[in-house]
């Protein structure tokens, strides 16, 4: 069965929580026992109706303020694919716990409050969204019951998204129009909305194409742990462990290893099934090359003829998530990018960008929390990557503080630096 | 060929990745092991990450002393079969030695005093990171938790403060003292473990199929009889055909009824069942709303 990852977004209160709640009652995705849970604090709380919020909202804290603060994640299925759902906080405080949720989303739900329209903060996530190149997009136009369901306040959200969502970079764009506390729309088609001629949400989420979302053609295989059993019967082996992050590789093919630049020949891909005669991502896999050559974790094995770009001065946009610090220019970081890490100093602070307008402010001293900006990275040693839109795995970096050990910042390369 | 790879399949890359991943970044992992469908996953899947070798870390087990013996069997022939190596560390000495103070009464368990003894051997031994068979879907605070969950040298963990966990990036540094939990389960439901377990054939302790055993009701509950629990007054032993859903502390784990003997039979009832598998069987996370959260900030699994 196929697998969807996807992420909620959007402004506090919007509604994000109470339609991953209706989503996962309506679909018969949660138990007796859980919904029993919530009926008794719903009603210990004097809540009207049942709080279908409080099947994510799972923290102490968050019950208390009503309020999601870190993403929860949940799982259902329908008969035709497997969820994974992360729903993430609306306020701004925890936006790098947005980031989280949608770090690994296949498709990304912005909702919008159809009384407020698009605030910043929907701006803010639905261009977090696009940078982190999550491959599809629903606007859901939430609380349609407090407009009377009326179709002039849809279709002008959905007008002004879309004039703005052109300076993003988003492929594939839907709007649905939905009540998630009365379940508008969510699993069922809605009554009170006749004027809409599209599916409901989970139909959309069943059927939407996510196979051509991965990239089979650039191969890369990051060497993640060298397995070297040091036990008689296999005495002589020596496979590189990892999990593909691009295109296939085959037995036979030649291959090039970085940093070293040698070359061999594939002559197995093992694993614990079984040799195979194809890896592609994401499978975990160990290769066998025909030429003992020294290799590492941290090295990079790809085709002669298509390999990752390599260097130490790299072009990023980084996403800072620190309340402690800033990020300014100098600082050093260590920085993680597929099995490698280093040390990574800010060499140029380029531009901060307005989330609400896309401009670019070219005058910032640093970048706070939340903030989003263009950066050039000097590294310790050369890292082997592709552009973020070429290949989220090879595209991606995290910088950690080198005092606190958190992670500061998420980064997606723009290319090398000239 | 389509590229494509079953979500069983998908959801053991992401495990392999991570155990590996830990295996080359920390100096002493160990990997707990109950014996419970999770831990005996969580092996299986360790085991493959490193085959031909074995995994480069020990397995721990937390023994509470009130023990299903047919679980401790289990757990002595796994060991045996795969050649890993097993660490005890064991509740009763933790009482012995006066680190905790049994709990009294017919209610009493020492399910939350598993915490010391687990705290206490991660600090003897020295481990900086500690495999969990947890998964996000059992329980509301474990929704919440990131894969690499960072421990202060406490043990405890701060929901309000985690560490940002993106892609498949993941961020183990810690000082000394502290260390990282990790859950290369996290994103498995109770249907995949079992599916996996069918299409693996992963060996599990047999009290998880169908068998027959003498019980009682408590708290809605099916609570064995065990030497280590004493019935209250209105309490009636009585016979029935049973499995469990989960193993812990045989004091507060509780059996459901159920024919179900086989793999196949297992997961269909699972298919089917409307009830967590915590809300079947833990007396446990019953305490309060936020049960789990508490004892997981305090340094439980
Ligand atoms: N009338 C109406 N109210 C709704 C609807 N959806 C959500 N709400 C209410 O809006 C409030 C906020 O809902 P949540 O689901 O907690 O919002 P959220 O987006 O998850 O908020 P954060 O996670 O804190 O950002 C609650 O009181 C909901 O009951 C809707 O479709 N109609
Ligand atoms: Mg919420």
């Amino acid at each position: 069965m196929e697998l969807l990852r996807f992420a909620t977004a959007g402004s506090v209160d919007d509604g994000k929580s109470t339609l991953i709640g209706r989503l996962l009652y309506d679909s018969k995705g949660i138990f007796e026992d859980q919904l029993e849970s919530i009926e008794r604090t719903s009603r210990d709380r004097g809540d009207e109706y049942t709080n279908l919020a409080l099947l994510t909202d799972g923290l102490r804290a968050e019950r208390e303020q009503g309020i999601t603060i870190d993403v929860a994640y949940r799982y259902f299925a329908t008969p035709k694919r497997k969820f994974i759902i992360a729903d993430t906080p609306g306020h701004i405080q925890y936006t790098r716990n947005m980031v989280t949720g949608c770090s690994t989303a296949d498709l990304a739900l912005v909702l919008v409050d159809a009384r407020n329209g698009i605030v910043e903060q929907s701006r803010r996530h639905a261009f977090i969204a696009s940078l982190l190149r999550v491959p599809h997009l629903v606007v859901c136009v939430n609380k349609m019951d407090l407009v009377d369901w009326d179709q002039a306040t849809f279709e002008a959200i959905k007008e002004e998204f879309r004039g703005w969502a052109t300076k993003l970079d988003i492929t594939d764009l839907t709007f649905i129009p939905i009540s998630a506390l009365q379940g508008d729309n969510v699993v069922h088609r809605s009554a009170n909305m006749g004027w809409y001629e599209g599916p409901p949400l989970l139909h959309h989420l069943e059927e939407v194409f996510i196979a051509s979302d991965r990239n089979l053609i650039d191969a890369r295989f990051p060497v993640q742990y060298v397995i070297r059993p040091m036990s008689g019967d296999h005495h002589d082996y020596r496979g590189y462990a990892g999990t593909m992050a691009g295109g296939v590789l085959k037995p036979g093919d030649e291959v090039v290893v970085l940093p070293s630049g040698f070359s061999s020949t594939i002559e197995a891909i093992d694993t614990a099934d079984g040799p195979v005669d194809e890896a592609f991502a994401p499978m975990a896999v160990t290769v066998r090359l025909a030429d003992e050559i020294d290799i590492s974790r941290g090295d990079m094995i790809s085709r002669p003829h298509n390999r990752p770009q390599s260097g130490q001065d790299i072009e990023a946009m980084v996403c800072w998530m620190s309340e402690q610090t800033q990020l300014t220019p100098r600082a050093k970081y260590t920085i993680k990018h597929t099995t490698r890490s280093a040390r990574a100093m800010v060499q140029g602070m380029h531009y901060r960008l307005d989330v609400n307008t896309l401009h670019r402010d070219h005058d910032v001293p640093a970048l706070g929390l939340n903030e989003i900006g263009r950066v050039t990275l000097r590294t310790t040693a050369p890292l082997f990557f592709d552009d973020y839109r070429r290949n989220r795995d090879t595209g991606s970096f995290i910088l950690i503080d080198e005092t606190t050990n958190t992670t500061v910042a998420a980064g997606m390369i723009l290319g090398a630096s000239q | 060929m389509d590229y494509e790879l079953s979500h069983l399949k998908m959801l053991e890359a992401e495990a392999i990745h991570i155990i590996r991943e830990v295996a080359a970044e920390f100096e002493r992992p160990c990997l707990l092991f109950s014996g419970g469908k999770d831990s005996c996953v969580m092996l299986h899947v360790a085991m493959k990450a490193f085959w031909p070798a074995k995994p480069p870390f020990p397995i721990m087990h937390v023994d509470t002393g009130h023990n299903f013996d047919e679980v401790i069997a289990f757990r002595d022939q796994t060991v045996d079969r795969l050649g890993v190596r097993l660490i005890v560390a064991s509740v009763q000495e933790s009482i012995d030695a006066g680190r905790v103070v049994e709990e009294t009464g017919p209610r009493a368990s020492r399910n939350r005093l598993q915490t010391v003894t687990l705290l206490d051997a991660i600090e003897e031994h020295g481990f900086d990171a500690v495999f969990g068979g947890a998964r996000r879907d059992e329980e509301k605070a474990r929704a919440k938790e990131r894969v690499y969950s960072f421990r202060d040298e406490f043990g405890q963990w701060d929901p309000k403060n985690q560490r940002p966990e993106l892609w498949s990036l993941y961020n183990g540094r810690h000082r000394k003292g502290e260390h990282i939990r990790v859950f290369p389960l996290s994103n498995w439901t109770e249907l995949d473990i079992w599916q996996y377990i069918e299409t693996e054939q992963v060996l599990l302790p047999h009290i998880y199929y169908a068998h027959e055993r003498e019980v009682f009701r408590r708290d809605g509950m099916l609570l064995a009889l065990t030497p280590f629990i004493e019935l209250l007054d209105d309490e009636e032993l009585f016979t029935t055909t049973v499995r469990f859903r989960t193993i812990g502390d045989a004091t507060c784990t509780g059996a459901v009824e159920s024919s179900a003997s086989t793999i196949e039979q297992v997961i269909a009832e699972t298919a089917a069942t409307r009830i967590t598998e915590r809300g079947a069987t833990r007396a446990d996370d019953r305490i309060s709303e936020a049960g789990m959260e508490d004892r997981k900030r305090e340094g439980y699994f």
